[in-house]
Formats: C-alpha cells, sequence, structure tokens
C-alpha cells in the first residue's frame, strides 16, 4: 500500500492546497482521484510521488515511513513508485530518441535490461522508437513516457491527468496498457482524472477532493 | 465535388466554403529527399451561421494546420491547393489573398479565433480589461468602451473580473477572455482550435456552450477539438478527420447514433461509455499517406476491423454522398 495520512501541502506560506487529506492507494488496483481544477489533485500526485514534502502528515511506501523527498528519498522508494503526467512533452528531454525516452531510468540506476517488451507492451514500433519527441504526436509521446515510468516496474504508478490531452482511442489504448500491469506485476495505480465517465470505467474506488 | 456539411443545401448561404483545401510541407531535400507531408488533403466543407461544425480527430490528423489554412499562417515551406472562400463582411479567397487583405479584412474581422491554451495566449504583463480595450480600439474605432463590459458580460465574465492580470484568472475564466477577444468585431465565423485543453469538464461544458450560444446569435463556429464528448454536446455538424483526410460529415446527432465510417465508430467505441475499445494500430506517419493510398486504397485500411453491413473499400478516398451524409471509401451500398 502506498499512503498519505493527514497530508497537509502547499506552495505558499500559510495557503495550503492540501488541508489534512487521507489517500490509500492498494496494490493489485486502480484507484481514482477524482475533483475540479486547483482543488489539489496534482498536489497529491507530487506528494506521493515523494517529489514534494509536506507540510504535516506523512507518506509511507509498503509500510515503511518516508522521511527524505525529492533527492533526498532512498532509491529503494523513489523507484518503487512510477508517474505519467499530464503533458508528456515538457516531461521529456526534446533531445532524446523515444528509445532513450524509455531507457532513461535504466540507464541511471545502471542497469542494461532490453526494453523491446516494454516499447512493444506501450505500442511503441521500432520506427517510432528512433525518433525524437517533434516528430511523434502527443499520443505517441505519452505512450513513451507511460513505459519509461515501467520500465523499473514500479510497484506503483500514478497517472496525473496522464490522458486529458489524447484523443479517445490513445486514451483507451493507455489504459489497456495500464490495467495489464496491474493483472500482470500487481501494481497499484492512483489515477487521477477530472473525467468522471473515464474513472467510473477504469477505477474499482474514487475518491473525491 | 460537391461540397458538405449534411445539412440541407437550401438552408441558408455558407460563412465559409473549403473545396478540395489541401496542404503539403515540402521537408528539406538533404534530409529526407523527395519527402512531403501531406497535412491536409481534398477537405470540403460548408460553414453555415447559426452552426457549429466540429472538426474532430486525434493529435496530429492535421486539424489545426487546417485552421493556420484558413488563418494564412502556415510556414513558408507550405504549399497550399484548391480554395477556401469567406463570403463576409466581404467574399475573400483565403488562399490565394495577399498579406494585407489577410491582415486587414480577416484576422479578427472576418475570422475570429478562440486559441488553444488561452491564459498563455494573453499578454502576461497587462490587465484582461486592457487587452480587449486595445482590440476594441483597433478593430471598432467607433465603438465605446462600453463595448469591453457587454463582450464580458456575454462571455459571462463580471466586469470586475476584467481587472485582473492573466495570472490571476482561473483556466476558465482566461478561455472566456479569449472569446470575448475572438468576438469584438462580431466576426461572421469563429474558429475555435483546441479551446478546452487543460480546462476540467464543468469548464469544459461551459466554454461549449458559450460557443453553442455563439453559433445561435448568428455566426458560424468551426470547432477543432478531439474531445468527442465536448463535440456532442455542442456541434450541430460534424466532420471526421485521419491522416489528413476528412472521411465523413453530416449532422451530429446522425453521426453519433450511427457512424458510417469505420474510423468514426473506431472513435465512439473507444470512448469509456461506448466500450473503451482502442482503434488497433497506429495512425500512419503523414510522408507516408501517398505510398498507403497507392498500395491500400485507403489511409485507413490497415487499422479497420471488418464492419458488417459495409462495403470493402472501394480504393477510392473521395467523399461520396448518401442522404444527406457524406463518407469515404468504406461507403454503404
Amino acid at each position: 500500500m502506498l499512503s498519505g495520512t493527514g497530508l497537509v501541502a502547499g506552495y505558499r506560506k500559510g495557503v495550503a492546497v492540501l488541508d489534512g487529506i487521507d489517500v490509500e492507494v492498494p496494490a493489485g488496483r486502480v484507484t481514482g482521484l477524482a475533483g475540479p481544477s486547483g482543488c489539489g489533485k496534482s498536489t497529491v500526485a507530487r506528494v506521493l510521488g515523494l517529489l514534494q514534502r509536506p507540510w504535516e502528515g506523512r507518506v509511507s511506501v509498503d509500510g515503511d515511513v518516508v522521511d527524505g523527498f525529492r533527492h533526498s528519498a532512498p532509491r529503494a522508494q523513489r523507484t518503487a513508485i512510477g508517474m505519467v503526467f499530464q503533458q508528456p512533452r515538457p516531461a521529456v528531454d526534446p533531445r532524446f530518441t523515444l528509445h532513450e525516452v524509455v531507457a532513461e531510468p535504466l540507464r541511471a540506476t545502471g542497469r542494461s535490461e532490453p526494453i523491446e517488451a516494454l516499447t512493444e507492451q506501450v505500442g511503441l514500433t521500432a520506427e517510432l522508437l528512433r525518433r525524437r519527441p517533434h516528430e511523434v504526436s502527443d499520443g505517441q509521446l505519452q505512450r513513451a513516457c507511460l513505459g519509461r515510468a515501467l520500465a523499473l516496474r514500479p510497484r506503483y504508478l500514478i497517472c496525473d491527468e496522464m490522458t486529458a490531452m489524447l484523443d479517445a482511442s490513445t486514451t483507451a489504448a493507455l489504459v489497456r496498457v495500464v490495467d495489464r500491469q496491474v493483472e500482470e506485476h500487481g501494481t497499484g495505480v492512483l489515477a487521477i482524472s477530472h473525467d468522471e465517465a473515464l474513472l467510473e470505467r477504469w477505477a474499482g474506488r474514487v475518491l473525491r477532493i | 465535388m460537391t461540397a458538405c456539411t449534411g445539412a440541407d443545401e437550401q438552408e441558408s448561404e455558407p460563412l465559409l466554403r473549403l473545396d478540395r483545401l489541401s496542404v503539403r510541407f515540402l521537408l528539406s531535400p538533404r534530409r529526407r529527399p523527395g519527402s512531403e507531408v501531406r497535412a491536409v488533403t481534398d477537405a470540403s466543407l460548408n460553414l453555415r451561421p447559426g452552426r457549429v461544425l466540429a472538426l474532430v480527430g486525434e493529435s496530429g490528423c492535421g486539424k489545426s494546420v487546417l485552421a493556420s489554412a484558413l488563418l494564412g499562417l502556415l510556414p513558408a515551406n507550405a504549399q497550399v491547393r484548391g480554395r477556401a472562400r469567406l463570403y463576409r463582411p466581404d467574399p475573400v479567397e483565403l488562399i490565394s489573398a495577399p498579406e494585407s487583405v489577410l491582415a486587414g479584412e480577416v484576422r479578427g474581422r472576418g475570422v475570429g479565433l478562440v486559441p488553444q491554451s488561452a491564459s498563455t495566449h494573453l499578454t502576461p504583463v497587462r490587465t484582461a480589461r486592457a487587452q480587449l480595450a486595445e482590440a476594441v480600439r483597433a478593430l471598432r474605432p467607433e465603438a465605446g468602451a462600453e463595448l469591453v463590459d457587454e463582450l464580458a458580460r456575454r462571455v459571462g465574465l463580471r466586469v470586475e473580473d476584467l481587472e485582473h492580470y492573466p495570472h490571476e484568472l482561473s483556466g476558465g475564466m482566461a478561455q472566456r477572455v479569449a472569446l470575448a477577444l475572438a468576438l469584438v468585431a462580431d466576426p461572421p465565423v469563429v474558429l475555435a482550435d483546441e479551446p478546452t485543453t487543460g480546462l476540467d469538464r464543468p469548464l469544459v461544458d461551459r466554454t461549449m456552450d458559450q460557443l453553442g450560444e455563439t453559433a445561435r446569435r448568428g455566426h458560424g463556429v468551426l470547432l477543432i477539438t478531439h474531445d468527442l464528448s465536448a463535440a456532442r454536446r455542442v456541434a450541430t455538424d460534424v466532420a471526421v478527420m485521419y491522416a489528413s483526410r476528412i472521411v465523413e460529415v453530416g449532422p451530429a446527432e446522425e453521426i453519433f447514433a450511427n457512424p458510417w465510417h469505420p474510423y468514426t465508430a473506431g472513435l465512439l467505441r473507444a470512448l469509456p461509455e461506448g466500450g473503451f475499445e482502442p482503434i488497433p494500430g497506429h495512425p500512419p506517419v503523414l510522408t507516408e499517406l501517398e505510398r498507403l493510398e497507392r498500395e491500400w486504397g485507403c489511409v485507413f485500411c490497415q487499422r479497420c476491423p471488418d464492419m458488417p453491413g459495409f462495403a470493402p473499400c472501394t480504393g477510392n478516398p473521395e467523399l461520396i454522398e448518401h442522404g444527406g451524409r457524406w463518407v469515404a471509401a468504406h461507403a454503404p451500398c
């Protein structure tokens, strides 16, 4: 279980975006998180993804309370959680090929494993993998971002509006990739979206803030 | 070929008529010899007053290039063929018009643009009021400052919201300021290019309702979007674009209830409420379209599930009329 308890967090001093909320992301299931723009959904993603230290409350990964956030988070905890963001373009290095984008987490952790099974799973062909971000569509780039998030086989995956910019067919395709990950590897998924129809279909349980 | 929207041809004169509009980008011969990107191929459409025509399709299918072509905003390596005629206020051939006409009569006056991502479209260092007032001075010098307040009210902004700078506006408010800016000169055509990117569902619905309201006041709205649910809420007519071609055109209700082209049907089946089934495969690369059409007859064949009751692909990508609707290749017989 990836969980946050009594989370208080924000950006500007004195203005709390999250006001003591609890979030539980169990393994092997898709948990939805819904709410209107500006309600703090993405802040939940940042805190549970260990990218931002909450002002109060605690985050725990499989029962271990997280002490360090951002660069001071221990590697074992950081790599246990994968993230996919709404906008794929600012989320990748424009100089990388899609192959390099997907393989980056492996390179950074000193592992050299083939990524072909992974890239096939997210639906990227060899021809697409040779291209750079400016030569592919948002949907194809988001496939690479999902592949990157899955490269280290994380136990938890946070999808922060992963499909908000995508057309219906690519949305359905990426949701299917994530679902397969849940079934085959028992990954716990937090699916954040403002699209209630999507979450109703995708997530077993939907939290609202 | 007859141009089409699916609306009754006798209904009213069009505001905008596209006749076999094509846009190609020539790639640098050093990098990819002889290759060209087909962004728009033989697009024919009519936009009439009071209608919302939604141009839907996945990202990269050529929708936004079509919008840029109408505003004369294509890069220098673009080659445009075909015609796009704007009928009001004065008839203009958009493709051959000189820049002075495009700048003086088309952008803002004939065609108002509602941009993608409104908050970054606005000047960050000036208030919403200052920007609206500037547009009013430039486009409607005879109108007074009251027009600014009236436009704000028309798009659902409070007059005091106008005193804010763009970073102080929410995404929805910035979107309304952008719509107000597009309406300053009361342009016959409002072109909304993915106007709901990054907005949540209630704001998407609200933006759509405002575009519908704009059409009811007599404007013609061309709504470019990948969001089928948004299009469904407000569109009177739908044109579906795939790999640079418009593959199906017709009244919105009929297309959503009974799509003819397998691509349209696939998109509807991919919606969460439609079954959540992705269309297999990827859209083709736009540099490969010519080869695909030569070898397969049409660009969708490789992803096409067998559609019961439909003729096999005729290899003819032209739109075929059938009962007031138009569909490419996979026409019912």
